[in-house]
């Protein structure tokens, strides 16, 4: 996530102290996103470095120093706002490889293995979903944080459901002749790109 | 109501135990459920996956009187189904259990607060009497400014709602509800679900079948099914603080 973008979204709210721009960072990423304190004052010295954004008083230092945004600033967050972050390529996903692994290890159950960690994805969707249900009800930035990470591990799951009936299937059918090796598998030239 | 006989869990509102079905002759027979044991509390509600074919929508209408096990014991407030006469399982699925359907299953004829009071009608309940309850249901689900309303006057939302309402309206212990959020998109059918889950926290207990990982994540309790048998649960996961940060390392 971009720490400099969002700073620069609650400056292009008005003025702000480096404390304020913490607290209301935090409640702006309904509190899931935790931010120190050091990490909001390095962020905005760069900001002023690069000219996005400038403070009232160079002679003072810390929390008396307040922040606005410049107009190159608000160039550079309507700017990241429109620019789609890259998912070209897969990430390195560990649960997927977990199940590539359990596909491959002779003596392991690999529909055993998708079932417990669909356990698991399930027990953490059902705590995200009591969050939606008390604290994010009220909460506008909370309840779209919680959103996304529940549909994130829908998606999780509904791969799992997937890989279970693709190793079943796979199991159930006889093996096919090893083809032709191809000169240039799209996976790796997706991964290249990373 | 007679009184729970003794061997099923007091607490338990349902219990299946080693429940099996197949429909059909062999060797075509098709076995939907092969010894199921769930028990369900009041207050609990307990969502029910599975592919399609795994015998969710078999074990709703076993749970609920709809139909009878092959093999096995189910229990509905204490009472044991098997070799109960006809009528009295009738006046069991009229008083204690109440179905949320996917698709609303509404009397287009009927208002909504004509269609909420209809199972109390039908259980000889005084008119007036189950008109109140009826109203009383409509607006604990947000929709008491609708009871004069016709179906096709709702939204899709409020006709859940109205539905909702129907199922938990007198004094429903058992709430079956398949696929409830039918067609809606994901914020309304997640506001079913809240629904459902606060009729629980007023003590009902519910059994909800779903494909949808979503939707079954409202439940306290997620129940995995596939080919007839249940291969594995959810235990109760710790609340939802443990996923927002420690606050005194900020």
């Amino acid at each position: 996530m971009s720490v400099p973008h969002v700073l620069l979204a609650l400056l292009s709210e008005g003025p702000k102290y480096g404390l304020q721009l913490r607290e209301e960072f935090e409640a702006g990423t309904g509190e899931v996103w935790p931010l120190n304190v050091g990490q909001v004052y390095k962020t905005l010295g760069r900001l002023e470095r690069d000219g996005l954004a400038e403070s009232d008083d160079a002679g003072q230092e810390g929390p008396q120093k307040r922040f606005r945004i410049t107009a190159d600033g608000r160039r550079a967050l309507a700017d990241w706002l429109r620019t789609p972050p890259d998912l070209t390529a897969p990430p390195r996903d560990e649960l997927v490889m977990k199940v590539l692994v359990a596909a491959r290890v002779p003596g392991t159950d690999a529909h055993a293995v998708i079932q417990e960690h669909r356990l698991y994805l399930l027990e953490l969707m059902q705590q995200w979903t009591r969050l939606k249900e008390g604290e994010a009800r009220d909460d506008l930035s909370l309840a779209l944080v919680v959103d996304a990470e529940i549909f994130r591990l829908d998606a999780v799951i509904r791969w799992l459901d997937a890989a279970d009936v693709r190793l079943a299937r796979a199991a159930a059918a006889p093996p096919r002749p090893a083809a032709a090796p191809d000169p240039a598998p799209r996976l790796r030239r997706l991964g290249a790109r990373r | 109501m007679s009184r729970p006989e003794p061997g099923g869990d007091a607490m338990s509102v349902l219990e299946l135990r080693g429940v099996s079905k197949t429909y059909g002759q062999e060797p075509t027979a098709v076995r939907a459920l092969a010894g199921v044991d769930l028990s369900v509390r009041a207050g609990e509600m307990v969502a029910v996956m599975g592919p399609s074919g795994s015998g969710k929508s078999t074990l709703l209408t076993i749970a609920g009187s709809l139909e009878d096990p092959d093999s096995g014991e189910v229990r509905v407030c204490g009472l044991p189904l098997a070799g109960m006469p006809r009528k009295r399982k009738a006046r069991l699925r009229r008083r204690v259990i109440g179905y949320v359907f996917q698709d609303f299953n509404l009397l287009p004829g009927l208002t909504a607060a004509e269609n909420t009071a209809l199972p109390l009608e039908l259980d000889n309940v005084p008119v007036r009497k189950a008109r109140a309850a009826g109203l009383a249901a409509l607006a604990a689900l947000g929709v008491a400014d609708r009871a004069g309303w016709f179906p096709d006057q709702l939204s899709g939302g409020e006709r859940q709602r109205v539905a909702i309402a129907r199922a938990v309206v007198g004094d429903r212990r058992l709430l079956l509800a398949d696929e409830p959020s039918g067609a809606l998109d994901s914020v309304n059918a997640g506001d079913v679900m809240r629904l459902l889950h606060e009729a629980c926290q007023r003590g009902v207990a519910a059994v909800v079948v779903t494909h949808d990982a979503q939707l079954a994540a409202w439940a306290d309790r997620i129940v995995l099914l596939r080919d007839g048998r249940m291969t594995g649960q959810t235990t109760r996961p710790p609340g939802p603080e443990s996923l927002l940060m420690p606050r005194e390392t900020r």
